[in-house]
C-alpha cells in the first residue's frame, strides 16, 4: 500500500515537473525540470526492483542530457540572452 | 481556438486508450519461458553475480552489440556533420565562475572514479558498460563547462573507442571457436561467483563497452565543442 501512495506521488510530481518543463518562461527552470522527470522516473524503477534501469534513467535522461542542455545554455546565452 | 480544442480533444482520445490498457492489464503470476530458463541457470551457466548483466550480455548479447553500433552511427553521422573550425583557439569566451571551476576540479575526478567502478563492477552489481559510459561523458562535459578552452585531445577517443569496439567484436568471434558461439563468456574461466575476477569474458566485455560508449559520447561532445563559433 505505501509503495503505491508513493508511486502515485511520483507519477504526480512527474507530471507538474514535465508540465513546469514546458510552461515556464526561464530555459534554467525548464532544464531543471525536464532532468526531474528523469529522476523521478527512475525512483520509480527502483521501487519496482529495475536498478539496472534505473541507474541508466538517472545517468543519462537527468544527468549527461541536463548537462548537455546546460553547456548549450552557457554557449548560447551569449548572442540573445535566451 | 481550434488548436486548443484538438489538443483536449486528443489528450482525451489518449486518456480513454490508455484507461482502456490498464484496465485489461494483469501481471503475469509466473516468469515466462525463456525469463525462467535464465532465472533458473543464469547463475550456473554464466556465473555474474548481476542476472541483468548476464542477460544483456552473454544470452542478448547480440542485441547489446546492436546498441553499441547504432551509437556508434549516431556518433559518426555527428561528427560527420560537425567539421572543426580553424578558428577555435582564437575565440573568446566568458571565464567561468569560481564555483563552477572549483568545484568541478573537485568532482570530476570522483565522477570518473564512479564511472569505472560502474562497468567494472558490471557483472557483480546494478549498471554496467553503457552507464558507466555515461557516467564518463558527463563528467567530461562538467570540465568543458567549467574550462570551455580546454584543448580535448578527440583524436585519442576516436582510437579508444576503435580499438575497444575491435575487442568487443573479437572476443564475440573468438566464443564461436573457443566456446558454445558469438559472445559466449566461457572462453576464460569462470571463477568463483561474485568476485570480481569471475563471470569468465563478461567484465572484459563490459569494460570494453563502457570505454566504448564513454569514449564515442565524449567524442561527439568534443567535436561539439571544436565546432563553435566565435560568440
Amino acid at each position: 500500500m505505501l509503495s503505491l501512495i508513493i508511486m502515485i506521488s511520483l507519477s504526480v510530481l512527474i507530471l507538474a515537473s514535465a508540465i513546469l518543463a514546458v510552461q515556464t518562461k526561464n530555459l534554467v527552470v525548464a532544464v531543471i525540470a525536464a532532468g526531474l522527470v528523469s529522476l523521478m522516473a527512475s525512483i520509480g524503477y527502483l521501487l519496482l526492483a529495475a536498478p539496472d534501469v534505473a541507474m541508466t534513467e538517472a545517468a543519462i535522461g537527468s544527468g549527461l542530457s541536463t548537462i548537455i542542455f546546460f553547456y548549450v545554455l552557457n554557449r548560447v546565452r551569449g548572442r540573445d540572452n535566451g | 481556438m481550434v488548436k486548443k480544442l484538438f489538443v483536449i480533444i486528443v489528450l482525451i482520445g489518449l486518456a480513454v486508450f490508455f484507461y482502456g490498457m490498464l484496465s485489461s492489464f494483469s501481471g503475469n503470476e509466473t516468469l515466462n519461458m525463456s525469463a525462467a530458463y535464465y532465472a533458473e541457470n543464469g547463475a550456473e551457466e554464466v556465473g555474474a553475480a548481476n542476472l541483468v548483466t548476464a542477460i544483456v550480455v552473454t544470452y542478448r548479447g547480440l542485441d547489446t552489440l546492436g546498441e553499441v553500433t547504432i551509437l556508434f552511427l549516431t556518433a559518426a553521422i555527428a561528427a560527420f556533420f560537425l567539421k572543426s573550425k580553424d578558428n577555435f583557439s582564437k575565440r573568446k569566451v566568458k571565464e567561468s565562475s569560481e564555483l563552477l571551476k572549483t568545484a568541478s576540479s573537485m568532482l570530476v575526478p570522483l565522477i570518473f572514479t564512479l564511472g569505472i567502478y560502474v562497468f567494472v563492477n558490471g557483472h557483480l552489481t546494478p549498471g554496467g558498460g553503457f552507464q558507466g559510459g555515461a557516467i564518463l561523458a558527463s563528467g567530461l562535459v562538467l570540465l568543458l563547462l567549467s574550462e570551455p578552452l580546454q584543448k580535448v585531445n578527440s583524436v585519442l577517443f576516436a582510437v579508444v573507442e576503435s580499438i575497444s569496439g575491435l575487442f568487443y567484436v573479437g572476443i564475440g568471434v573468438a566464443g564461436i571457436f573457443l566456446a558454445g558461439g558469438f559472445l559466449d563468456n566461457s572462453i576464460l574461466p569462470l571463477g568463483e561467483f561474485g568476485t570480481l575476477l569471475s563471470a569468465g569474458a563478461l567484465p572484459v566485455i563490459y569494460i570494453l563497452v563502457g570505454l566504448k560508449v564513454g569514449s564515442e559520447l565524449s567524442g561527439l561532445l568534443t567535436k561539439f565543442q571544436e565546432t563553435q563559433e566565435e560568440n
